[in-house]
């Protein structure tokens, strides 16, 4: 299905089985809020995904669309961005694909202290921990024609029954 | 979605106030107007970012930006931070051992800090 949104039909969303969506953006930082929006009301429709998991969820999607529209406009990349949502009872998964050049999470430098001076020379780099701090699991991973972010955000009740382990 | 800025004085303070998300297409018009204020040598700010409901490390990035520009030409920066959502993606970042959040307005400019 296409979407004839504010923007013609350049957004794409399609349905493939049960509990999977699928976005397709042009690779503009236009469509970012968009994307937030969208991931952000597929999980509501969870019953155990609580506001403040829901609120994890749109930050690391942000930080995952916002890299993958980047590494398209510093290679010249005009393809589409592919965001892939899949629902379950516990948890939801993301994956953020994109047809840059690829993405080494290990060449991100690693910060200083925050109260450390030079600290205040970093105003970027903190994408990659809010990743890992916000949601469950994170990986980055290279394939053939770009990178692919796979992001998941556990239910509150599981992550109450990891933590009672 | 854009943020919307606007800012006054508060005695030798300057109060800008932002609405929006805080990210990749928000953030640069709030550095935009950090800049602006810097350029007509107001350096002590107050970034009243009770009206934002989003942020992400942009937005990070432009406050951080902010707090060195003006710590640059001896100002400051204060922060005026009410919503849970946006205080927790600073303390994740374990930035609030570098800002001091305030609760409101009257608060960042007399340097009263929020529990």
């Amino acid at each position: 299905m296409n979407l004839d949104g504010p923007s013609g039909d350049e957004m794409a969303i399609a349905d493939f089985r049960p509990g999977e969506i699928v976005l397709e953006i042009p690779a503009r930082t236009e469509y970012v809020s968009l994307v937030r929006v969208m991931i952000a009301a597929a999980a509501e429709i969870e019953p155990d995904m609580a506001v403040e998991r829901i609120e994890d969820l749109r930050v690391v999607v942000s930080e995952a669309t916002t890299n993958a529209i980047e590494a398209h406009d510093l290679h010249g990349v005009t393809d589409r961005i592919r965001i892939q949502c899949n629902l379950a009872d516990d948890e939801i998964a993301v994956v953020v694909h994109d047809m840059g050049m690829g993405f080494e999470p290990d060449e991100v430098p690693e910060l200083p202290e925050p109260d450390a001076p030079e600290r205040l020379l970093h105003e970027s780099g903190l994408g990659v921990h809010l990743m890992q701090m916000l949601a469950d699991e994170s990986e980055i991973s290279a394939t053939d024609d770009g990178t692919d972010v796979r992001l998941v955000v556990y239910s509150s009740k599981r992550r109450r029954r990891g933590s009672e382990r | 979605m854009q943020i919307v800025t606007h800012s006054h004085r508060a005695g030798p303070w300057t109060v800008i106030t932002v609405a929006g998300e805080l990210d990749v297409v928000g953030g640069p018009d709030l550095r935009n107007a950090v800049m602006a204020e810097v350029r007509d040598g107001h350096t002590r700010l107050v970034l009243d970012l009770t009206g934002v409901d989003f942020i992400d490390s942009f937005g990070l990035g432009v406050v951080i930006g902010a707090l060195k520009r003006t710590r640059l030409l001896d100002g400051d920066l204060r922060l005026v931070v009410s919503e849970p959502r946006v205080r927790r993606v600073f303390e994740v970042c374990d930035l609030d051992r570098v800002f001091d959040f305030h609760a409101d307005v009257a608060q960042a400019v007399a340097g009263a800090t929020a529990s």
